[in-house]
């Protein structure tokens, strides 16, 4: 039975409650409903023909042409090879992301060394430098070294990043107690068995939120890969869906939407996988 | 992002080993310095080089290729009286405006809602979740078809009640609009789950506190829930109003089909060109570097502006 935070409900008060219940579940649904919409709107364009989608009055259920509208999206752009480019961005990054944040991460909440506070502050100092500041540059630097148009371009700045180490460092110094660390530093391990094996075992949940965001921040990435990736034919996910809108002119709305939702398909899997975790994290109060 | 006060602990050196004869100096530590420096040395190489460079660049007219001229303040001088510039920063804070306090009210809501809902918690979290994990690209697309004009399912409802289309993607205020009711969609839930986060820190004595004398729910949400939210809020405030002053995706693909000058115009009349939208139009399509680089540091000092000017604002109602 729902009841409002710790209220116990009283006997007399059962059938508010229910009420209240029911109109809470109400509320909620309906706003399920509307973060739901969109995504039922993506299978209504993606089933149907574009002159199907600009027909008054608009289509309100699915229709029969998705299968004709994959076809179209597969000669339209290289879909798998850029998903490939894509997969490739963002599994590196991931992995590169959840080592070096995680390393640093221990060493700030963990241990004293000469100058920490410094660079602390410096760490949370880069953490609010805009990214437009640093495109031009960044572009130019990315030139010279030869990178431009290769994933290289997106992958090597992206490893390692202020919000992960700040996020790892809050999220370490509650979850790794003092005492496993000294016990293991009399057990001789050094400085990487500690890291290795008692600090990650006892922080995957936090390791499990930064993976998605970094994951899912990678995935959608768009306006740095649009600058970067000057190779129509070589780019990732995101940007060649975007060549998609208005190629010749008109938009193949079905087709784009066909696109964006098979997009979705690898980001809704890896959230699926860590769903789970980031919810019993957040739902602990990790975040405040 | 996120801090944890309460639990935070002094940290305690487990580094040193005081029985052992020290090493000399720093070399010391070397572990712990090589551990945090691929973070330090990814900035050096594409962070600190480029801020100072974007700096450096604000001062010089150049197109990318050629050499560089030097220019002195004058790029600085007439980005104070660039009305296009001026208009940008209008358009962002308006949008802003629009989509973050609907957002904020609706995630509060949602968040004290999900706080009191037993059943189906995480169902609902999962669900609330979603938008925000959607790439901003086809958001835009499928809001570009709701909002469309003819053909659009807004226009067919407002026909249905009886009311005048409006030309959503048309129009000076259809077009901020839009945009914001797409910020609103993706991020709402977000916000709410981090709220959400916040309130399971309150104590369930306080409410049990309010109930005993007396307090109704929207007594009890204004002065229990609300003042021990505030930091939250605050983060979530000025999180919100960092990004949603440098939006750049939503505006560029919704409205990169309405205007046929370029992909970053902004919409008919630039309704919808953005402080970072018109960044990008004067550095990648008129290959103006220097004048982009003086539009980006004006850029950083609205958003900086507007930060301490929100953190005032509530830091101020604290005091009250």
């Amino acid at each position: 039975m729902a009841s409002i935070h710790g209220l116990k409900p009283s006997r007399a008060g059962i059938r508010g409650s229910r009420r209240r219940a029911l109109a809470l579940h109400a509320s909620l649904i309906t706003g399920v409903l509307l973060s739901a919409f969109p995504f039922y709107w993506a299978v209504i364009m993606s089933t149907h023909t574009s002159s199907e989608i600009f027909s008054y009055p608009p289509k309100l259920l699915p229709g029969t042409h998705f299968l004709e509208n994959v076809r179209s999206l597969f000669d339209a752009i290289d879909f798998f090879g850029s998903m490939a480019n894509s997969l490739l961005v963002a599994t590196t990054v991931t992995f590169l992301v959840l080592l070096f944040d995680s390393l640093a991460a221990f060493v700030f909440a963990k241990f004293a060394f000469p100058g920490k506070r410094l660079l602390f502050g410096l760490l949370m100092l880069i953490f609010m430098v805009p990214m437009q500041l640093q495109a031009i540059p960044q572009f130019v630097i990315m030139a010279r070294l030869g990178w431009i148009g290769s994933m290289t371009a997106l992958i090597v700045p992206a490893a390692a990043n202020a919000f992960g180490i700040f996020w790892m460092r809050q999220y370490m110094r509650s979850a790794i107690h003092d005492e496993l660390l000294d016990a293991s530093r009399i057990d001789g391990a050094n400085f990487l068995r500690q890291y290795w094996h008692v600090a990650l075992p006892v922080v995957r949940p936090g390791l499990a939120f930064l993976a998605i965001f970094t994951f899912m921040g990678q995935w959608n990435d768009y306006a740095w890969p649009l600058i970067a990736l000057t190779d129509p034919g070589n780019v990732t996910l995101q940007v060649a869906l975007s060549q998609l809108n208005g190629t010749h002119g008109t938009t193949d709305y079905g087709m784009v939407m066909t696109g964006a939702l098979l997009a979705l398909v690898p980001l809704l899997i890896v959230f699926a996988i860590g769903a789970r975790q980031i919810i019993g994290d957040l739902g602990k109060g990790a975040i405040k | 992002m996120a801090t944890v006060p309460a639990l935070e602990k002094p940290p305690v050196v487990v580094a040193e080993i005081p029985a052992v004869q020290p090493r000399k100096g720093l070399r010391r530590y070397w572990h712990l310095y090589a551990a945090i420096s691929p973070f330090y040395l990814l900035f050096l190489a594409f962070g600190l080089i480029p801020v100072g460079f974007s700096f450096y660049l604000s001062f010089h007219r150049w197109d990318g290729l050629g050499s560089m001229e030097w220019a002195g303040l004058s790029q600085y001088r007439y980005l104070v009286g660039d009305s296009d510039f001026w208009q940008s920063i209008a358009t962002t804070v308006v949008i802003w405006a629009l989509a973050t306090f609907p957002m904020i009210f609706l995630a509060m809501v949602t968040a004290v809602m999900l706080n009191s809902a037993v059943r189906l918690k995480n169902a609902y979290r999962v669900a609330f979740f979603l938008p925000s994990v959607t790439s901003v690209v086809a958001v835009a697309i499928v809001f570009g078809s709701v909002f469309s004009t003819n053909f659009g399912l807004v226009n067919a409802l407002l026909q249905a009640v009886g009311l005048d289309q409006v030309a959503w993607l048309n129009t000076p205020w259809g077009i901020k609009v839009a945009i914001a009711t797409l910020m609103t969609w993706q991020w709402t839930g977000y916000n709410a789950i981090i709220f959400l986060a916040g309130l399971q820190t309150i104590p369930g004595e306080l409410y049990e506190a309010a109930r005993i004398d007396g307090a109704g729910p929207v007594q009890t949400f204004f002065r229990v829930t609300l003042p021990l939210l505030r930091p939250t809020l605050l983060f979530v405030l000025v999180v919100s109003t960092v990004t949603g002053l440098q939006s750049f995706s939503e505006p560029q693909v919704l409205l990169q089909n309405t205007a046929n000058e370029s992909t970053f115009s902004g919409g008919p009349g630039h309704s919808g060109r953005t402080m970072v939208l018109y960044f990008f139009q004067q550095t990648f399509d008129n290959n103006d570097f220097g004048y982009g680089a003086a539009v980006a540091w004006g850029i950083f000092l609205v958003v900086v502006l507007f930060s301490i000017i929100n953190w005032r604002l509530l830091q101020r109602r604290d005091e009250a």
